[in-house]
C-alpha cells in the first residue's frame, strides 16, 4: 500500500488502515493477493464462483451437441452435416420460396385482371410498382438507365417524358414488353423498318439536305427557308406515309413525331441528316418467356407511372 | 484462507445467505418501492388510453411492427428518435447525479435485481420461517418434509417468476387480446418463447443466483465506483464508535470497549452476505437493512443510534477528529449534484418544450435527381420529387399541395387528377410530384431556381412547406 498521506491532500486521503485491537478477533482473513501492483492498488487472488466452472461445462456439453446436431467438422469436400441436416442455402431457397407463396396471390391478381385496368386498384398498383420497379432494376436499366431516361446517344429511348414511339397506354407497354422490338426471336415483335435514303440511292445528297431543313421547321428550329420547301415536297412523297403529313409519327409503326422537342437520336442538324441518310432501327428484346406474364405486367404498370403514361 | 502446505483453491461453491426479517425505517422504505415498483410493472400494460377509433388504447405500448411508441398523450415516430435519445441522455445524467449523490441506492433500492430477490426471499420466508428456521432446514439431510417445503417455495417462485415474464410481453401489444390468445394458445409463439425465457431467468437469478448478479455478472457496480467521491454517501460503520466490539458488556474490563456488541445483527439481515463492519466492500449494494437491525440493537441496549449509517468518507476524518456528523444534506447539494441536476432539468425541459411544439404533420420533399430533368415534347421541363407527408394524427386528413415561385411552374400528382391527397390515419404516404416549367420560362433555362412545396391540411387549415429546388435545361 502506498502511504496516503503523502498522495493527496489532507481533506482527501482515504481511510488510514483499521489498527483491530486484538488481531485474532478479525473477522475476514486478506485473502492472498496476486502480487501484481498498479499504482499502488493490489489484486486480489480470489477464487472464482462454481458456477462459473459449471457454465463453462455446460458450454462444453452444449458445443459437442451443437456438432451433432449441425454442420461442424470441415473434412475434404464438404463438412460433417449433423443429424438434423441444417443448410443455410436450404434455409434461404425456403425463405424465397416463402416469400414467392406471399407475392403469388398478388400475381394472381395482376394476372387476373384487365391490362388497362391494372392501375385502378391502389393495393395492387403499390404492389405492381414495387415488384415492377424490381423487374425493371434487373431487366431494363441496362439500356434504359436506373432513373428511366434512357441513353440517348445509344437510341435508348427516355421512359420518363411524354413521348413515344409505339404507344405509352399500358396496353402498348405491355404488348412492347412481351414482345419487343425488331428482334427475330418473336413473331409478334413491333416491326417497322425506315429506308436509307442516302447510302441506298433513293435521294441524292441536295434532297436530303433539303429534306433535313424541312424536318427541322417541323420542330420550329432555326433552318433554311430556301431549302425546306423542295424539302417538304420530297417529305409529302417520301415520309409522310410513316411519319405524317404533319409529322406527327405513328404509334402503329413506330414512326417518331418529328414536330415536337423530344428526339431520339438528337435533334441537331448533323444527328437528323445521319437519320435520314442511314435510317435508324433501335431493337429490343422479347420478354414473353423470359419474365413471367405478372413481372411483365407489373413492369408495364412501373413504366407506365414514371411520369409519361398515357 | 488458504495456507502455504494446501494448495491454493481455484473456485469455491456459493455461500448460501439467509437475511433475517428486520424492522426499520429503510425497511419500510423498501416495502413500498417493491410495492410501487411491481405494481408499475405489472399493472402499467393495463391501463386503457383512448386516442381515437384508428388508434391503439393502450396507454404504454410499444409497437414494434408499425414502429410506433406510445405514451400515453405521446407518440413517437421512428423520425422522433430525438426524444428517445434525450431520455438517454437523462437517463445518463440521472445516473451521474444519483451515484455522485448517494452511491449505489440504484442497486439498494430500485433494480429490479433486488427488488425481485426482495419479493423471493419474503416469499421464502413465509413458506420456510425466518433465518433460523431456513438454515436449519438447508442443513437437515433430504426428508418428505424438507422436500415437501422446498418444491411448494419452488412452486410459489415459479407463478411469480412466470407472472413476470407474462406481464414483459403486454408491453407489446394489445394486453387484453394477447391475455385471450395466450390463454387459448393461438399467440404468436414469439410470446410464448419470450415469456419462456423471462420466467426461467427471473426463477433462477430470484430464487438462486441473487447477490451473485450483483458481485459478478452486472457491470453497474463497476461503472458507478468511477462516480462515486468523498462526498458520496454510502454506508458505513462508525468504527472509531463500535471498536473494540465485545459481547460480554459485564466481564472484566468492559469499559473499555466500543458501542458494537458483536450481536451480528447487521451480518444476519443483509442480502448480500457480508459484514459491513469490514467496511465498504464491492458486494455491499447500499439497502439500508444493516442500519435498522443495528438501529434496533442499539435502542434495546440504550445506546445512540447510528453505530451504521449513511456515511461519506469524509466523514470519517472529521467524526475520528472529534467533530459531530455532518447532515447527509450538506453531502447531497454541493455543487458536483447541483450542475448534473441542472444539466438533467435542462434537457428534459428541452424534451418536454420539444413534445408539446412539434406538429402532428410533417412534410419532406426529396427531389428525385435521377435524371436531373425531363424534356417533354413541348419543350417544357419536368422535375419529378419525392414528397413525403407524415400524417400523425388519429384520422384520416387530405392535404392540398402547392407551390410559391414567382414563375409560372404547374405543379401534378402522378395518379391523381388535382393536388389533393387524403393520408389514412397515422400513416406515411408517399406521393410523386411533378413540377413543369414552360419552355421558354427563366426556370426551363436557368440550372437552378428556388422552389417551395407547401401541404395544407384540409380540416384545420394548418400549413407545412418544404423548400427544394427546379433544375432546368442550364442553356
Amino acid at each position: 500500500m502506498v502511504d496516503p498521506e503523502n498522495k493527496t491532500p489532507e481533506n482527501k486521503v482515504s481511510p488510514p488502515e483499521r489498527q483491530y485491537p486484538d488481531p485474532k478477533k478479525k473477522i475476514v482473513e486478506e485473502p492472498p493477493t496476486t502480487g501484481h501492483v498498479w499504482d499502488g492498488i493490489e489484486e486480489y487472488d480470489n477464487p472464482m464462483p462454481r458456477w462459473w466452472l459449471w457454465t463453462f461445462y455446460i458450454t462444453i456439453v452444449w458445443a459437442i451437441i451443437y456438432m451433432i446436431l449441425y454442420p461442424a467438422w470441415p473434412l475434404v469436400t464438404k463438412a460433417t452435416s449433423g443429424i438434423l441436416g441444417y443448410s443455410s442455402r436450404a434455409e434461404v431457397a425456403n425463405e424465397i420460396a416463402d416469400f414467392e407463396a406471399r407475392n403469388e396471390v398478388w400475381f394472381q391478381r395482376l394476372n387476373e385482371t384487365e391490362i388497362a385496368a391494372l392501375r385502378d386498384d391502389d393495393e395492387l398498383e403499390r404492389f405492381a410498382v414495387q415488384a415492377g420497379g424490381a423487374v425493371f432494376a434487373a431487366q431494363c436499366s441496362q439500356c434504359h438507365g436506373t432513373g428511366g431516361a434512357g441513353v440517348q446517344a445509344a437510341g435508348y429511348p427516355n421512359l420518363l417524358d411524354d413521348d413515344w414511339l409505339w404507344g405509352g397506354t399500358l396496353e402498348d407497354i405491355h404488348l412492347t414488353v412481351a414482345h419487343g422490338i425488331r428482334n427475330e426471336t418473336d413473331p409478334q415483335a413491333r416491326f417497322s423498318q425506315m429506308p436509307a435514303f442516302g447510302r441506298d440511292g433513293l435521294l441524292d445528297v441536295d434532297e436530303v439536305d433539303a429534306v433535313v431543313e424541312y424536318v427541322l421547321s417541323l420542330s420550329g428550329q432555326s433552318h433554311d427557308e430556301a431549302l425546306a420547301e423542295p424539302g417538304g415536297e420530297i417529305f409529302q412523297m417520301q415520309c409522310a406515309a410513316c411519319h405524317g403529313a404533319d409529322g406527327a409519327g405513328d404509334h402503329a409503326l413506330g414512326a417518331p413525331a418529328l414536330n415536337n422537342q423530344v428526339w431520339l437520336y438528337g435533334g441537331d442538324r448533323a444527328s437528323i441528316r445521319e437519320s435520314i441518310w442511314y435510317s435508324r432501327a433501335g431493337v429490343m428484346p422479347a420478354f414473353d418467356g423470359r419474365l413471367r406474364e405478372a413481372e411483365i405486367r407489373a413492369v408495364s404498370v412501373y413504366v407506365h407511372q414514371l411520369g409519361g403514361g398515357e | 484462507m488458504s495456507t502455504s502446505e494446501e494448495p491454493p483453491r481455484l473456485y469455491e461453491a456459493r455461500e448460501p445467505v439467509f437475511p433475517r426479517k428486520v424492522k426499520g425505517s429503510f425497511r419500510t422504505l423498501k416495502w413500498w418501492l417493491m410495492g410501487v415498483l411491481l405494481g408499475i410493472y405489472y399493472i402499467t400494460p393495463w391501463i386503457r388510453w383512448d386516442r381515437g377509433p384508428n388508434m391503439p388504447d393502450q396507454a404504454v405500448l410499444v409497437d414494434l411492427a408499425n414502429r410506433r411508441f406510445f405514451f400515453f398523450v405521446v407518440e413517437i415516430w421512428p423520425h422522433e428518435f430525438y426524444f428517445v435519445a434525450g431520455l438517454l441522455i437523462m437517463a445518463g445524467l440521472g445516473l451521474f447525479l444519483f451515484t455522485s449523490a448517494l452511491g449505489r441506492v440504484w442497486c439498494g433500492y430500485a433494480c429490479p435485481q433486488t427488488v425481485w430477490t426482495d419479493l423471493f426471499i419474503t416469499v421464502e420466508r413465509w413458506i420456510e420461517g425466518d433465518r433460523n428456521a431456513r438454515v436449519r432446514l438447508w442443513k437437515a439431510p433430504w426428508s418428505v418434509r424438507k422436500a415437501r417445503i422446498y418444491l411448494s417455495k419452488w412452486a410459489a417462485w415459479l407463478l411469480i417468476a412466470l407472472a413476470t415474464g407474462g406481464a414483459w410481453v403486454f408491453y407489446f401489444t394489445d394486453a387484453p387480446t394477447l391475455a385471450r390468445d395466450l390463454l387459448a394458445f393461438q399467440a404468436h409463439p414469439v410470446a410464448y418463447i419470450t415469456i419462456g425465457i423471462l420466467t426461467a431467468t427471473t426463477f433462477f437469478f430470484g430464487g438462486f443466483f441473487r447477490e451473485q448478479i450483483c458481485i459478478y455478472a452486472c457491470p453497474w457496480p463497476r461503472i458507478q465506483a468511477a462516480m462515486m467521491d468523498e462526498d458520496t454517501i454510502t454506508i458505513g460503520y462508525r468504527d472509531w464508535r463500535g471498536e473494540p466490539r465485545g459481547k460480554h458488556r459485564k466481564a472484566e474490563g468492559a469499559e473499555a470497549l466500543g458501542d458494537c456488541i458483536d450481536c451480528n445483527a447487521c451480518v444476519n439481515v443483509c442480502p448480500m452476505g457480508i459484514d459491513i463492519r469490514d467496511g465498504q466492500q464491492l458486494a455491499c449494494i447500499t439497502c439500508g437493512l444493516c442500519i435498522d437491525a443495528c438501529d434496533e440493537v442499539m435502542d434495546k441496549v440504550g445506546k445512540p443510534r447510528g453505530l451504521i449509517g449513511y456515511l461519506a468518507l469524509s466523514d470519517e476524518i472529521s467524526e475520528r477528529a472529534g467533530k459531530p456528523p455532518i447532515s447527509v444534506w450538506k453531502h447531497i447539494f454541493r455543487p458536483r449534484t447541483m450542475l448534473y441536476t441542472v444539466l438533467w432539468a435542462g434537457v428534459g425541459v428541452g424534451l418536454v418544450v420539444l413534445l408539446f411544439l412539434r406538429s402532428d404533420l410533417d412534410m419532406s420533399v426529396s427531389p428525385i435527381r435521377n435524371p436531373t430533368h425531363v424534356v417533354l415534347s413541348d419543350g417544357s421541363v419536368r422535375n419529378a420529387y419525392e414528397v413525403r407527408l407524415r400524417n400523425m394524427h388519429g384520422e384520416p386528413r387530405p392535404f392540398t399541395l402547392s407551390l410559391s415561385a414567382d414563375q409560372p411552374f404547374e405543379l401534378t400528382l402522378e395518379g391523381i387528377d388535382g393536388a389533393t391527397v387524403v393520408v389514412a390515419a397515422d400513416e406515411l404516404l408517399n406521393q410523386r410530384v411533378y413540377v413543369t416549367a414552360p419552355a421558354s420560362s427563366p426556370a426551363a433555362t436557368a440550372a437552378s431556381t428556388p422552389l417551395r412545396i407547401w401541404a395544407e391540411e384540409g380540416l384545420l387549415g394548418e400549413r407545412v412547406y418544404s423548400d427544394t429546388v427546379f433544375n432546368g435545361r442550364g442553356n
